[in-house]
């Protein structure tokens, strides 16, 4: 088994080290459920591409001796949550970690039953691809749909829709030609995100690593060497410069620097640059580290940079380019996904983390929930641990940031309970919230008070109670708390 | 424009996370533990508050049972670099006498590790406690988080993980409670040493090959430093050119037969033992000969 990774080996052993350092790094996630052979396949890219130290695969062997004897059972590899299982701890996000001589890659495995869109998103905000595991057999199901929609809604810019099990239909092109045809017509939905089809068995270990002599109707790269080679990095470095001062840096009266990380693009002595939210401009003066100063700093370098005049700068506050300056409003549009067993609380503060910023911030209104089966818009007074929806939010002072799928670093936020300190939602941030429109979904129901009329908005058509007996604000009051008990939407403009 | 080389991300990352630290904590503190990870740790934070000194003291939690050439290591490396130093020991263990053989590692462990670090962060008055522990070193730890949260008694509840997305920490806790941070979380052993390499990062001495006293028993070396390391009748130790792969209290720290004398061997170390025959890297380490019931089994 040629592998289809092999380079010339090194002559020596400082080009060796050279190539060892020179690598670059892939963060991928891996989501299916537990019968579609993940598990099995992370242990087979691990164990085919030899990162298996002596104790994991002691263990392993320890495990698998007495079910199967002969062979290796390589789902346990990477089965923690067997234990965790067990021991009845959550079942949560993994990381594993593996090289090849040409790149390093970091797996964040997500579990694909159970809490499946928190541990999902979770897996997914670091990664640039997604591994979505079909299984050969059952063809396109939901979840496979949910694992796609989750994909492209964190921006991930590759996808590798593995067809898995490919041994149990005999290895039939027809198979995964039908799959192919159903997924890519669903996929067509999510612009954003290039897909992969590549028919595999991971138990028996073709187009894993190695391109399989029993699918030669196949032609695409195995999944490894797709893994290798899929481009990285690209958007950050594309997008224009975003730089977050985490801290004013002041060791003697001489030095003022602003430390932090190049969220995307690259910034060059002498650039002028725009401080958010102030609005005010200055120029690179110079780009400092411990190894000496630098002309030239791109995405993802943590640098600390000096200005040309004295601003007032602090942190939180954002550096960008003049000529494409971010978004700066207090109203704002974002895709929430709940993560909390506590639900969102309409009205409620949280604290809101956006770059290096905290904010308070207030869930104002939900436009709607996403049904994540159907993908249907529907309306919602809440979002319960799991759920996705679109939401407006205010933060108490204005935030400088960009659309999520433009940037992922200054588009993206998580949110704070004030009081438990969890972590109870991720936030994806789409633009400033456009002022409140009348609602088009059919199925939706408001309602406002109107010179002392009832105004009930049906989808497209309004109904007025005309002039209501009420003249006790307190009947009112308890009119109002009927129509929230039932779930009906005030609309945003009138509650104020 | 390329991009950054995975051992620059890493850096990147990790200064970013030691950055966000110093930000967003009332009282960090850096648990040093002298290895390579510390040693890499230290190298991170003077990088990350560069041309500023490093923000925040050393805690060393010294049980008595380390290594000769660690503790000198410890004391010039951290007077170099100009960084404060606590040292903590629990005395009143010490005193009682405890030894790995006396009561045990568990217990031993527990006394003269844990509660002793407890002691010294509550004294400390310490709110967030770096390490640099890495994912990949066991299976449990591959979910463990970044900025890890402890409630009130120090204590790790694996069911209750804050969700951490992006690089959007959520560093708040009530007073009493506190973090704990790795920096190196995404780091693996050969990246460390590759680092260590790259950006020559002075390590103890005992991470290198040469000829050491040891105490041979089958696979194992034991050093001998500790005088109450109990002996079998009429051993002697033996000249065995060795190293230590891992860095911790001299009895429980076997080493390692090994000619790797220079960062680039080690590496090329680790590299040949990840690349070599399974035969070659299965060893047995078991006492009970569970590698027997295996191969009856037919795993071979």
């Amino acid at each position: 088994m040629a592998a289809a990774t092999a380079l010339p080996a090194p002559d020596t052993f400082e080009e060796f080290l050279e190539r060892e350092q020179a690598k670059d790094l892939l963060r991928f996630t891996t989501a299916g459920s537990v019968d579609d052979g993940k598990s099995t396949l992370i242990g087979r890219l691990l164990y085919d591409s030899r990162n298996v130290y002596e104790d994991q695969l002691e263990s392993v062997t320890k495990a698998s001796v007495g079910r199967n004897s002969g062979t290796i059972d390589f789902s346990l590899l990477t089965d923690g949550l067997r234990a965790e299982r067990e021991q009845g701890i959550t079942i949560d996000v993994a990381y594993r970690y593996f090289a090849t001589p040409r790149r390093k890659f970091i797996i964040a495995d997500t579990p694909g039953h159970e809490q499946y869109t928190r541990n999902m998103v979770t897996g997914a905000s670091t990664a640039e691809l997604a591994i979505i595991l079909v299984d050969a057999r059952k063809g396109l199901l939901p979840q496979s749909r949910r694992h796609a929609y989750i994909a492209s809604l964190l921006g991930l810019p590759h996808a590798v829709i593995a067809v898995n099990k490919m041994d149990l239909v005999d290895y039939d092109r027809d198979v995964f030609a039908a799959i192919e045809s159903d997924f890519s017509l669903f996929l067509s939905r999510f612009q954003s995100m290039e897909p992969y089809f590549i028919p595999i068995s991971a138990l028996a270990g073709d187009n894993v690593v190695s391109r399989s002599a029993r699918m030669p109707w196949f032609h695409g790269p195995a999944l490894l060497e797709y893994l290798e080679r899929v481009p990285v990095g690209n958007r950050a470095q594309r997008a224009p410069f975003r730089f977050a001062v985490q801290r004013v840096v002041r060791p003697n009266p001489e030095f003022r620097g602003y430390a932090g990380t190049l969220a995307s693009g690259h910034v060059r002595t002498g650039d002028p640059v725009l401080v958010s939210p102030s609005g005010r401009r200055t120029y690179v003066a110079g780009i400092t580290t411990f190894d000496g100063d630098l002309e030239h700093a791109q995405a993802g370098q943590s640098v600390t940079l000096t200005l040309a005049d004295e601003l007032d700068i602090v942190r939180g506050d954002l550096l960008a380019a003049p000529t494409e300056p971010p978004e700066i409003a207090r109203s704002l549009e974002a895709t929430l996904v709940w993560l909390n067993e506590t639900p969102a609380q309409l009205h409620k503060r949280y604290r809101l983390k956006h770059s290096t910023r905290q904010e308070w911030a207030e869930l104002k209104h939900i436009e709607y929930r996403l049904n994540i089966n159907t993908l249907d818009q529907e309306p919602a007074q809440t979002l319960e641990m799991n759920a996705i929806g679109v939401v407006h939010i205010e933060t108490a002072r204005p935030l400088a940031f960009d659309n999520y799928l433009k940037n992922r670093a200054t588009g993206s936020f998580i949110l704070i309970d004030p009081v438990t300190n969890a972590t109870v939602a991720a936030g994806l941030l789409s633009g400033p919230a456009a002022p409140h429109a009348a609602p088009s979904d059919p199925h939706s129901v408001t309602w406002r008070m109107d010179h002392g009329s009832l105004v009930v908005s049906l989808g497209g058509s309004t109904h007025s109670t005309g002039p209501l007996p009420v003249s006790d604000p307190e009947a009112l009051a308890a009119l109002q708390r009927f129509l929230e008990h039932l779930q009906i939407v005030p609309p945003d403009s009138e509650k104020k | 424009m390329s991009a950054l080389t995975h051992l620059r991300q890493l850096e990147a990352e990790s200064i970013h996370i030691l950055r966000e630290v110093v930000a967003e904590c009332q009282r960090p503190v850096l648990l040093y533990s002298i290895g390579k990870d510390s040693s890499a740790l230290l190298r991170l934070a003077q990088k990350a508050f560069h041309p500023g000194p490093i923000p925040f003291p050393l805690l060393h939690i010294d049980t008595g049972y380390k290594f000769r050439e660690m503790i000198e290591f410890r004391d010039r490396y951290t007077a170099e670099l100009h960084v404060k130093l606590i040292v903590h020991t629990n005395q009143a263990a010490l005193k009682e006498g405890s030894t790995p053989f006396a009561w045990g590692t568990q217990r031993c462990c527990g006394a003269l590790k844990t509660t002793a670090l407890l002691d010294a962060l509550r004294d400390g008055g310490f709110d967030a406690a770096i390490g640099g522990a890495r994912r990949d070193e066991e299976r449990s730890r591959a979910k463990e988080r970044v900025f890890s949260f402890r409630d009130a008694r120090g204590q790790w509840d694996p069911r209750n993980q804050r969700p951490e997305l992006w690089n959007l920490f959520n560093t708040r806790v009530a007073t009493g409670e506190s973090l704990r941070v790795f920096p190196l979380s995404n780091w693996t052993e050969l990246d460390v040493w590759q680092y260590i390499h790259s950006e020559n990062i002075p390590v103890v001495p005992l991470y290198f090959a040469k000829l050491r006293p040891m105490l041979v028993r089958g696979d194992s070396l034991l050093p001998v430093e500790q005088p109450f390391v109990p002996r079998l009748l009429g051993e002697q130790p033996k000249l065995v050119k060795c190293r230590m792969r891992s860095l911790g209290c001299s009895p429980c720290t076997g080493a390692i037969r090994s000619d790797a004398d220079t960062v680039p061997r080690i590496i090329e170390e680790l590299v040949t033992m990840r690349r070599s025959e399974r035969q070659n890297r299965v060893i047995d380490y078991d006492q009970d000969g569970s590698m027997e019931v295996k191969k009856q089994e037919g795993y071979f």
